[in-house]
């Protein structure tokens, strides 16, 4: 999981100064360096139709957090603005009631 | 104001189990008389605690489900706080949450009702090209 998210900062990032902003998921066609496709991410909440994102959901929870426990940003994990910020409060509830760390290790 | 909320706490793990139930119990009997009606209470067994709480690395996870007003909310979790068995807990609003899940599981239900029409429609004129 987290491994797969840290491959995916490598690859360059759209230039700040370009003003069209590329969409995950329209790289490779504008912007000369880039020639590689990449597949376009999508929301899994919105994909999986998952409602609710409870902070007891753990497994869940989990797969949005990298190894230290810091919250995985939306624009490597594709999940879209809403459901990030549902994500990213059951996150810290979680952490309140020690079922996710502050920050592991 | 009735509102739905759920407390989930943490009770040190080094207690024996029939404390543990005489402790719901005592707390479950707290609400009630603090004016909130205890919906469900779940034991949701010994958990490795994802960071040290009081030096313990593990804990007995319990999760209540109330309706009551603020103030019953807020005398149960000064109970909590008194109590030294509990040595975290968490109290969360559901019933705007729950209003929301609703509201998006009716609109979703009446999405699914229209695509198989639609889906219904090609499937038929593959059909025709088919023939």
């Amino acid at each position: 999981m987290a491994d797969e998210s840290n491959q995916e900062v490598s690859t360059p990032s759209p230039r700040p100064q370009s003003r069209e902003r590329s969409g995950p998921g329209g790289a490779g066609r504008d912007s000369g360096g880039r020639k590689f496709f990449r597949r376009k991410k999508v929301c899994k909440f919105c994909v999986e139709k998952i409602d609710e994102i409870s902070y007891k959901d753990v497994r869940l929870l989990q797969q949005f957090v990298a190894e230290r426990g810091k919250i995985v940003p939306r624009r490597l994990t594709g999940v879209c603005t809403p459901h990030q910020r549902r994500l990213t409060s059951a996150i810290k509830r979680a952490r309140n009631i020690a079922l996710l760390p502050f920050s592991a290790r | 104001m009735q509102r739905v909320y759920e407390v989930m706490f943490i009770v040190r793990p080094d207690i024996m189990e029939e404390d543990v139930d005489k402790l719901i119990a005592t707390l479950q009997g707290n609400a009630t008389q603090a004016g909130a009606t205890v919906k469900n209470t779940e034991k949701m067994g010994k958990r490795r605690l994802a960071y040290d709480v009081k030096k313990f690395q593990e804990g007995l996870y319990v999760l209540m489900t109330l309706e009551g007003d603020g103030k019953a909310i807020h005398e149960l979790e000064r109970r909590l706080r008194v109590t030294e068995q509990v040595i975290k807990f968490i109290t969360v609003r559901m019933d705007e949450e729950q209003q929301r899940l609703e509201k998006v599981r009716k609109l979703r239900a009446s999405h699914a009702r229209r695509p198989p029409a639609e889906a219904a429609v090609p499937e038929t004129d593959s059909a025709a090209a088919n023939a």
